[in-house]
């Protein structure tokens, strides 16, 4: 702070303080709406204060979705949602790791050819090339499994590229040691760099976590039973044609459902996560 | 750039790269390739007759009224998010930057929503802006604001466009706090003691070296508009009513998916796979120069 000057300083507060207000207002709403009943949360206007039918909404879309949209389970969709993410976020560290120790800390031919293949899939969104990906994953038969789910979204450009930002930075001397003392690149791979790497890790799990967890093109197209359906993608199947129609306090607390796991990761590893996503994206 | 040191084995660096260029090849590149292939055919749903037509596809496609408004839904709908988005966020920055007191409650309290589905951001506003039980909806109507986006093109623009920045500020805001923290306060005091004052100080010093982050949240940003908001709009006004919502990658969807006109779809693919590909190239671009001034 340069000057003192209070007033200015109760203006700022007040302006963050009805931001966040602002920001958060959706949220309360949904959750409000999530613990009223049908009659309740079809009264127009519908009440600010939460009502007294939270478990029991819960327990009923866990269990059975929404009678009037799709009845699949909630608690199914989340299971789905969980694997889906893990694995995305999981295999994409795993083999973006990899494929960076490679690229780092090997020369060998096609070494720039596999560099750039890998930028390319930056350029390709799911979106750009949705049928022919389809039929790929038809072809493969892995429509309505986790495989299908997972696999094609699992090659990252920017996790690769982060890791071999940060492998240019770990001194030459460490693998120089290494190499003195007889250690092989495997050996070098898991003694020094995984363990340098633990911060990075950890802020590319949250992000990835999350896009995983976000995903709802991919698993538009891929997922055809309601057994394999995401949690994202599942609310709006709540949502049948006509917005009176829906029972919206079951629809809110699915959509509460689906916020949760992703902001508790959020929140839980915040300091990393900040880090992490500034870093990949510079 | 490179390292010095480095490990010899004829296999390993192959084997460590295999996976990635797997699923590179299976998933990204091949499609892309099928996609390219498709946009100059001209076939029917089944595939049963396939005609070589050149660039017919793109020309019926630059002929077509409704792609040429989609791309202007497009334009409009992303220039809208990402101004208004970056403004606010900026703005908010710059307040949370100041204050000595909480900064980090508000941090903390803003950061979360990046982790809200874009489906599940779609789906909220909707329920607040539902013509007919929705809470906004009944304020707007105190107001003597007839709110129903159902009928109501700009309505409907309007809704996608609240719910695509609101799930995006808190990413801007990270980016910008980020940027702000990092402009050394040895700069700002010297312009203090000169005698700028707050505005001044932003506008001249604050303004330009934060050009670089809010450049590249520009180009994230137009991104995000593109791609990552097929799912608000799926969730709330599947391009209704009419095509008034109807973006380039929604069309796309439609065009393809639903009404499995592969040909046209995949000329429209092309022509998306283009833009990314000039907004990807822009954006490295800045990353190795870093614009400064």
């Amino acid at each position: 702070m340069i000057e003192r000057r209070p007033f200015l300083n109760v203006v700022r507060h007040a302006a963050l303080v009805v931001a966040v207000a602002l920001i958060l207002f959706p949220v309360y709403v949904a959750f409000v709406a999530s613990t009223l009943s049908f009659d309740e949360v079809l009264h127009v206007p519908m009440q600010l204060w939460p009502g007294g039918h939270l478990l029991e909404n819960y327990a009923d879309v866990m269990a059975h979705g929404s009678a009037k949209g799709s009845s699949a389970p909630v608690g199914r969709m989340m299971i789905n949602s969980l694997i889906m993410a893990l694995v995305i976020a999981i295999g994409k560290i795993a083999i973006s790791i990899i494929s960076a120790f490679a690229i780092v800390y090997f020369r060998f031919p096609f070494r720039q050819t596999v560099f750039w293949m890998i930028f390319i899939t930056l350029m390709l969104p799911v979106e750009v090339r949705i049928l022919p990906t389809y039929q790929v994953a038809a072809d493969l038969g892995l429509i309505d499994t986790y495989a299908g789910l997972t696999m094609p979204l699992i090659a990252s450009a920017t996790a690769t590229f982060l890791f071999r930002q940060f492998f240019l930075t770990i001194p030459d001397e460490y693998a120089e040691a290494a190499r003195i003392d007889g250690a092989g690149p495997l050996r070098f791979f898991k003694d020094v760099v995984l363990p340098l790497s633990r911060t990075n890790i950890a802020a590319l799990f949250v992000i990835m976590f999350i896009y995983g967890w976000n995903q709802y093109l991919w698993p538009l197209l891929v997922t055809t039973q309601e057994s394999m359906y995401t949690t994202v993608i599942g609310i709006k199947r709540m949502i049948p044609g006509g917005d009176a129609a829906a029972e919206w306090h079951l629809v809110m607390a699915t959509a509460i459902l689906a916020m949760l796991p992703p902001a508790v990761v959020v929140l839980l590893m915040q300091k990393w996560f900040v880090k992490g996503l500034v870093d990949t994206e510079k | 750039m490179d390292k010095r040191v480095h490990f010899r084995s004829p296999w390993l660096p192959y084997a460590l790269v295999l996976p990635q260029i797997a699923v590179t090849l299976v998933f990204f590149v091949w499609p892309a390739a099928e996609t390219l292939y498709y946009s100059v055919l001209l076939q029917d749903a089944f595939a049963s007759k396939v005609q070589f037509v050149w660039f017919d596809n793109f020309i019926t496609l630059f002929q077509d009224s409704h792609y040429l408004a989609s791309f202007k839904i497009t334009a409009l709908f992303s220039a809208i998010v990402a101004i208004t988005g970056l403004a606010l966020s900026l703005l908010l920055a710059v307040f949370a930057d100041r204050v000595l007191r909480g900064s980090s409650v508000y941090k903390t309290l803003l950061i979360w929503p990046y982790a809200v589905a874009p489906a599940v951001a779609g789906i909220l506003w909707l329920f607040m802006l539902s013509p007919s039980i929705g809470m906004l909806t009944y304020a707007l109507r105190g107001f003597g604001i007839d709110w129903n986006y159902y009928v109501n093109p700009g309505q409907a623009m309007l809704l996608i466009c609240v719910a695509a920045i609101w799930k995006q500020i808190s990413y801007n805001f990270l980016f910008f706090l980020a940027g702000l923290q990092a402009i050394p306060s040895s700069l700002i005091e010297a312009a203090a003691i000169d005698g700028a004052g707050p505005v001044r100080r932003f506008w001249t010093i604050v303004f330009p070296l934060l050009s670089p982050t809010a450049f590249f949240l520009l180009v994230v940003n137009v991104v995000y508009a593109f791609f990552d908001t097929f799912a608000i709009v799926d969730s709330t006004t599947q391009g209704g009513p009419g095509q008034a919502t109807q973006t380039l990658v929604y069309k796309i969807y439609q065009d393809g998916v639903q009404a499995l006109d592969l040909g046209g779809s995949a000329a429209q693919s092309v022509v998306l796979m283009v833009i990314v590909i000039a907004l990807t190239v822009v954006q490295f671009r800045w990353v190795e120069r870093k614009v400064q001034y």
